[in-house]
């Protein structure tokens, strides 16, 4: 299968700009292909046909007329369906916010749209971004590209699989335990969570205000730094980004690995790793290092407690997060005799199991006499992966590990194993509660023909260094596997 | 047994910055409902809070005011409670790490002074408006509820003391105190009418002598400073009379009402008081350096109790230092008049005087009006020296205020400049006493009505304009008295 809407963003770039097609031409094709593949996928929520053909009408017109945005000028993207798009429906994949058009566009919308991108349209996740699989959609799951009796990974599956089945050129999904990388390794792409700040979380629906992150996902890791260089940067709606310089993101991607100290992660490499992970990841590992890469072995014991810790911090925050739908000012009304049932009911009704269990966990890790016991040794367990990352930077420049223990799991293998369902984000928790960047990248299929990713991490704006080393695996995975899509008609999308 | 009150106050202080406390909308009550509102204040999805320095700046001069420790690195934490009109059903406040902390306020009843504690100082953020709409106005039984989101992330200090206060006097003199400071601060206008300051109290009673504390009930929904003292009188009363009838006081929160002069318990069976505080992930600590502590206490204005000794120095009375420190514009007039030779206590009785009413007419301040302190020093010199009797020097002040000119040239035109040449006013009484000897001769023999007779035959035979102590005077001395 080969057509506009699998190109590269660089060679749509080119071709975009040598008069080969117009964006709407491009455009056309994505939407074509995701006429076919959204039968057997669903990443979409939303398609913005209107809007995406007005921007790229716009965009044709402006280089017509030499006025060139830069890379993703005239791209189609397609955005996770918790980032907030101006008059766009925006739904978190939740009743609760069933038919709610934002007033306003997030920062990385905002920038996405002055850099000329298309927005094709909104794409599934896990309600509130909660969950590993894009089960827990109110809208339906997504189904894997690689076999659709499998999940893409979540919470960004949507924007995973839509990357993988091109359905879009590159996407934007967030990562608050992994819900960018383990999508992007169980959807065979490259999925980044930058540094925590980077990018401005400003219009992004909160689930873990201290762990949530905006990031791309893309088909090559060139694609994701030119993503990712979009979107990054202080913003003043966002007390919380990074106001300094973004990294040189783009600078080192041929730079190679040769004499570059890369740590594996020995607890991520331990029983829970299933074996055919293991051993796709230490394959990598041994090609590093013939490449030059000075491999050693590094511990951070504080994994161990990663996902508990994890597992009190992001519902309890969620707790607080979500206590904004309450049916008065915009979103699902349940009418009832007070206020406070309407409240009530209104909840109820909107929130689907996860987010309801998650809302009573961190409700629960925050009450009076529990603080302690939960809350306040989560935040104990943080501190001391922010000193286990620490030191291991002083050895090493990046780190490396699986980004999941598994490949793609059956589709309601999990969804009444709350625990197992958690255990998917064990290999990238960690990064999320150290706020340090971290990326997948596909190297290999296992023998079902599901994809492995590797996962590569860095220091706090180590993001120059990690994309370096990230390109570098892709070059020797020489990854060029594509899942196969269910029709013919695909070859001519 | 007699018994002793224990009261702590809670103030909140609404600042007037130009926009809100995490957001860029503006700071205004005049507009029309949920007008001045955007995504952050409404709580929309995806918006965060970014903090107003001009607010941080305003809290700490507060602080720095009540001689607080300002915190170097200050934390804003989530205070999670369900209300309507808090948008995001959390507030952003603060609970470990307020920005300013142990401080205290001097209260001086009639010269007895007593230091009051200042726990903290902390900031958060307004709620929006509830207005229940249909039968009695509570929320319990109406039929609808209106919300106006334009107060919604308005800044908000929280301004706590220890429980060092002792009586419903005690609070209102802090209150009015406070209520001084933040103005002179030029943080707020401190009205407690329109609610953009408030009295929370927490009232307790124990044995006199007694160092334990009771079971306290906090007071909410005062609207004056009158009202504070009032529902703090009436809530020490109904304690010391619940406890003397075998009672115990619970620990509630009750309501004021101003119409019945009570307060009612506002019990809330559902209503619980965890907040589940824990630090705010949109905000970073705040950082506030020494040289930013150095800049605004350096930047604090004189504040009232020192403006109050300045008063007392320069020669005012107590309770006339306290009206200048209140009324705009009069200490600074006083002040100067003095420095320029004035009489501090007639310049004293003016001010709080013919000064204070007329401005109040006129809904002015003494500022907008064309008086001077050289106005006051001519008029204290005219009068000093027998120019001007008191009742005239008053006419003439209420003429300048009027903006008829000069005290001397009000006089002159108005004809009311008394003649004290004792020349002149000698022969006027000669002039009486030969058409009234049979009363002077009384007055020789010891009679002293007959001094006011004779005295008020000169006033009228010089029009009135005649010193009457110099009449006074020549009469008596010519009796041989
Ligand atoms: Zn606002």
């Amino acid at each position: 299968m080969t057509g506009l809407s699998d190109l590269s963003i660089e060679a749509a770039g080119t071709g975009l700009r040598d008069g080969s097609f117009t964006s709407v031409e491009l455009l056309a094709a994505v939407v074509r292909r995701a006429a076919i593949t959204e039968a057997h996928h669903h990443a979409y929520l939303t398609i913005d046909r209107d809007g995406a053909r007005l921007a790229a009408e716009r965009a044709d017109g402006e280089l017509a007329d030499g006025t060139d945005r830069g890379h993703l000028h005239g791209i189609p993207i397609a955005l996770k369906d918790n980032m907030c798009t101006k008059g766009l429906e925006t739904t978190a994949s939740s009743q609760m916010l069933a038919g709610y058009e934002p007033p306003y566009d997030g920062t990385a919308v905002a920038r996405l749209r002055a850099a000329g991108a298309v927005i094709v349209g909104k794409t599934n996740l896990d309600e509130f971004a909660m969950g590993s699989s894009t089960e827990n959609s109110a809208y339906g799951p997504t189904r894997n590209p690689w076999d659709t009796d499998t999940v893409p990974g979540g919470s960004s599956g949507g924007s995973a699989a839509a990357v993988a089945v091109g359905s879009a050129l590159g996407a934007y999904g967030s990562d608050t335990g992994g819900s960018i990388r383990q999508p992007a390794a169980l959807s065979g792409v490259v999925g980044v969570k930058p540094t925590y700040g980077l990018v401005s979380r400003y219009g992004l629906i909160a689930f873990a205000s201290s762990l949530d992150q905006i990031g791309p996902i893309a088909r090559s890791v060139g694609d994701a730094a030119v993503l990712l260089e979009a979107v990054a940067g202080w913003d003043i709606h966002d007390a919380t980004s990074y106001r300094g310089d973004v990294p040189a993101i783009s600078e080192g991607l041929a730079d190679g690995v040769d004499g570059v100290r890369i740590g594996v992660v020995t607890e991520l490499m331990a029983e829970g790793i299933h074996d055919e992970v293991r051993s796709g990841t230490q394959e990598m590992i041994e090609q590093l290092s013939a490449a030059g890469a000075v491999v050693t072995e590094v511990s951070l014991p504080a994994t161990e407690f990663a996902l508990s810790a994890y597992y009190l911090i992001a519902p309890a925050e969620c707790s607080a997060n979500l206590a904004r739908f309450d049916g008065v000012r915009y979103g699902l009304r349940v009418d009832g005799d007070t206020t406070e049932e309407m409240m009530q009911r209104s909840r109820a009704a909107g929130f689907g199991p996860e987010v309801t269990r998650r809302i009573l966990l961190g409700t629960y890790a925050l009450s009076a006499g529990y603080y302690d016991a939960f809350y306040g040794q989560a935040q104990k367990v943080r501190t001391l992966m922010r000193q286990d990352f620490e030191a291991a930077y002083k050895d090493v420049d990046v780190l490396v590990s699986p980004t999941s223990p598994t490949t793609a799991f059956p589709i309601g293998e999990r969804t009444d194993d709350p625990l197992a369902m958690y255990y998917a984000d064990v290999c990238t928790i960690p990064c999320n509660l150290s706020g340090d960047p971290a990326m997948s990248v596909p190297i290999s299929l296992d023998t079902a023909g599901l994809p492995i990713g590797f996962q590569v991490m860095a220091p706090a704006l180590g993001e120059e260094m990690m994309f370096r080393v990230g390109a570098a695996v892709e070059r020797i995975a020489d990854f060029d596997a594509r899942p196969a899509l269910a029709s013919d008609e695909v070859v001519s999308a | 047994m007699t018994w002793e009150a224990v009261i702590g106050l809670e103030t909140h202080v609404e600042l007037q910055t130009a926009s809100k406390m995490f957001c860029g909308c503006p700071v205004d009550f005049g507009d029309e409902p949920n007008t001045a509102v955007c995504p952050v204040c409404l709580g929309l999805p995806g918006a965060l809070p970014v903090p107003n320095e001009q607010a941080i700046e305003g809290i700490l001069s507060i602080g720095a005011a009540l001689n607080c420790t300002l915190t170097e690195s200050s934390l804003f934490y989530r205070k999670n409670y369900f209300y309507p009109d808090l948008p995001k059903n959390y507030q952003i406040s603060q609970y470990t790490f307020p920005l300013c902390l142990g401080g205290h306020l001097d209260v001086d009843i009639d010269g007895t002074v007593t230091r009051i504690g200042i726990t903290r100082v902390h900031m958060e953020e307004d709620t929006g408006k509830s207005t229940h709409v249909g039968r009695s106005g509570r929320i319990q039984s109406a039929d609808h509820t209106l919300l106006d989101f334009n107060r919604s992330g308005v800044p908000l200090v929280e301004i706590v003391t220890e429980p060092d206060i002792r009586s419903a006097d005690e609070a209102r003199v802090y209150g009015t105190e406070l209520q001084r400071i933040v103005r002179a601060l030029g943080v707020s206008d401190a009205r407690l009418e329109e609610g953009s300051m408030r009295f929370d109290s927490n009232v307790s009673i124990r044995p006199s002598g007694s160092t334990e504390l009771g079971t306290r009930t906090e007071v909410k929904n005062v609207n004056s400073l009158r009202s504070l003292h009032r529902a703090i009188t009436f809530e020490i009363e109904r304690q010391i009379e619940v406890v003397e009838s075998g009672g115990t006081v619970d620990q509630e929160t009750r309501h004021w009402n101003e119409d019945l002069g009570t307060t009612t318990s506002m019990r809330n069976k559902e209503e619980s008081e965890d907040y589940r505080y824990f630090q705010e992930p949109d905000l970073l600590p705040l950082h506030i350096d020494v040289s930013w502590q150095e800049r605004v206490r350096a930047a604090l204005p004189v504040l009232p109790a020192e403006l109050r000794n300045r008063y007392r120095q320069a020669g005012a009375d107590a309770r006339t230092a306290e009206i200048l420190v209140d009324g705009e514009g009069l200490g600074p007039l006083f002040e100067e008049a003095a420095v320029l030779g004035a009489d501090p206590r007639a310049v004293g009785i003016w001010l709080t005087g013919e000064v204070i009413s007329f401005t109040r007419t006129a809904e002015t301040a003494v500022t907008t009006t064309p008086l001077t302190a050289a106005h006051l020093v001519e008029l204290s010199e005219m009068t000093a020296d027998g120019r001007l009797s008191a009742t005239a020097a008053k006419e003439v002040l209420t003429a300048v205020l009027e903006g008829e000119g000069a005290p001397g040239e009000i006089a002159d035109a108005r004809d009311l400049i008394q003649v004290s040449d004792v020349g002149a006013i000698e022969t006027e009484v000669d002039a009486v006493i030969a058409e009234h000897l049979d009363a002077f001769e009384k007055l020789r023999a010891g009679d002293p009505k007959t001094l006011g007779f004779l005295t008020g035959q000169v006033m009228r035979a010089t029009g009135g304009k005649a010193d009457p102590r110099v009449v006074q005077e020549l009469l008596r001395r010519k009796a041989g008295g």
